[in-house]
């Protein structure tokens, strides 16, 4: 259990709040960032790795994280890639068109308790849009940690996400950004390899480091263990899990793995609280 | 040429080696030399004989596999205090992969058929080299497969074309 990063459900978890699309930007071939503000007016709060159940009117219901900046209440902001119905039909609307959201729902990346360590993001794919929100967080308390180091993994540089907002924090004094490709035909001067091979490389003080993990199951797997040979404390290393859900706030079971709810209990768990259950194929 | 003095303080300076006995430390200086190359310059070729390692110093190389009427597929790069090559350990020792320096590199090479000698005549040494390499060659291994999983693989359904913010 995660009693530490849980946030209230909203008053009427059931019930979608329509959100007008103000903007669409495409990241990547298949996928794009949507831009909404609620049709009735007000703002939108939620703290990083939380996320939404975004309904398509007609064609169904999925969870998204939220991508966007915690600091600014007035846009939520979400990143999604387009893999399959209904993440499609989302993909097939415009600005103007309307959505349903419910939310935000779940646990959060513990960013205040990371206070006074080295913070380090491990991201893998579209897995930098859950952790994006907290990144913002942490730069906008920057005095509050020691070293922030974002490490991040895609697949070829056509498919690394936020691409100018990464040169943008590389280009800090106060961050370090590290990307990886696995693989690249010509011209990249950057590394090449798994995004394993950076926990190595990120020049963190693996005894006061705190890390936060997304990316495939496979990954996160991997880079935790790397973050542990490193001498990361595995107390110290938070994931976020994706497990396929239908009502998103515990009431339906769907989303159960082992004794807890993935959309209630997580999405993101402290490592050593699951680790267990992470190599279990049935689960 | 550089002396064997510096030679050691330079082997010193590279995590690779660190705690390796006194007496082996010199058996290894005698097989050493230091290295550097141009942007473009290969360490190693495909195919080609092969007898040597390298420390990197400083600087990025490309491992890569040349794919004929395209552009050449790097599978990895490695920097500053990691290891290339591991052809030498095996016969018939030739690269298995090209190995062309992104950036200046400086490096610090090892002759792979002195240290095979030495390591024959002398197996604390050889134990001493090899338990450093096993582990490199066992995480090169294991990222190639990571590699393999394709874990951000293209989405099931392709996504419709042409829409931008
Ligand atoms: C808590 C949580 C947060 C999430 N945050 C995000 C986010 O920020 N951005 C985002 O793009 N996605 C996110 N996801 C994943 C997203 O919910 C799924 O991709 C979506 O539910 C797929 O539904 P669909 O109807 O489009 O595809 P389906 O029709 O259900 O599936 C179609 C095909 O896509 C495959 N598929 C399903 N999910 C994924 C996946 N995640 N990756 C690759 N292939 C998949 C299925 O195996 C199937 O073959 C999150 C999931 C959870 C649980
Ligand atoms: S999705 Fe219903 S309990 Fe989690």
């Amino acid at each position: 259990m995660n009693a530490h990063a849980r946030n209230p459900a909203p008053a009427d978890p059931m019930m979608p709040h329509p959100f007008r699309i103000e903007r669409v930007r495409r990241e990547l071939s298949d996928t794009f960032t949507m831009e909404m503000v609620p049709q009735s007016g007000g703002g939108f709060r939620f703290r990083p790795g939380q996320f939404n159940m975004l309904y398509v009117f007609g064609v169904g219901e999925i969870p998204i994280s939220i991508s966007g900046d915690p600091g600014d209440g007035a846009v939520l902001v979400h990143t999604t890639r387009a893999v399959g119905a209904v993440s499609q039909a989302l993909d097939n609307l415009k600005a103007g068109d309307i959505v349903g959201v419910r939310g935000p729902f779940g646990s959060y990346w513990p960013v205040e308790q990371a206070f006074g360590h080295d913070l380090v993001f491990v991201a893998g794919g579209v897995g930098l849009a859950p952790l994006r929100p907290a990144i913002y967080q942490a730069m906008a308390n920057r005095e509050r940690f020691g070293k922030v180091v974002v490490l991040y993994g895609a697949r070829t540089p056509a498919d690394i996400l936020f691409r100018k907002e990464l040169e943008k924090w590389r280009g800090r004094f106060d961050m370090n950004v590290m990307v990886t490709v696995d693989r690249v035909a010509g011209k990249w001067n950057s590394d090449v390899g798994v995004v394993t091979n950076l926990v190595a490389k990120g020049g963190f003080d693996p005894l006061h480091a705190t890390a936060f993990v997304c990316g495939p199951e496979v990954m996160m797997r991997y880079v935790a263990l790397a973050l542990e040979k490193r001498g990361v404390a595995l107390s110290s290393v938070w994931l976020s899990m994706e497990r396929n859900m239908k009502c998103g706030c515990g009431l339906c079971g769907h989303c159960q793995w082992g004794s807890d709810f993935v959309c209630k209990d997580g999405p993101v768990f402290r490592y050593d609280q699951i680790a267990d259950r992470l190599s279990v194929r049935e689960l | 040429m550089v002396q064997p003095e510096n030679l050691g303080r330079i082997l010193d300076e590279h995590p690779f080696f660190a705690g390796i006995p006194g007496d082996l430390r010199a058996l290894l200086i005698g097989c050493a030399a230091n290295e550097r190359f141009d942007i473009g310059q290969f360490l190693a070729r495909e195919g080609l004989p092969s007898d040597k390692f390298y420390l990197i110093r400083a600087g990025q190389v490309a491992i890569e596999v040349d794919v004929p009427g395209k552009k050449p597929i790097i599978l990895e790069t490695a920097a500053e205090g990691e290891v290339i090559g591991w052809s030498w350990i095996v016969p018939p020792y030739r690269a298995s992969f090209d190995a062309r320096a992104q950036t200046l590199v400086r490096a610090l090479s090892f002759d792979g058929a002195c240290l095979r000698k030495k390591m024959e005549a002398d197996h604390s040494l050889g134990y001493e080299v090899m338990r450093r390499f096993v582990p490199m060659m066992g995480h090169r291994l294991q990222t190639a497969r990571m590699q393999m999983l394709d874990l951000y693989g293209p989405a099931v359904v392709k996504a419709r074309k042409g829409k931008a913010g």
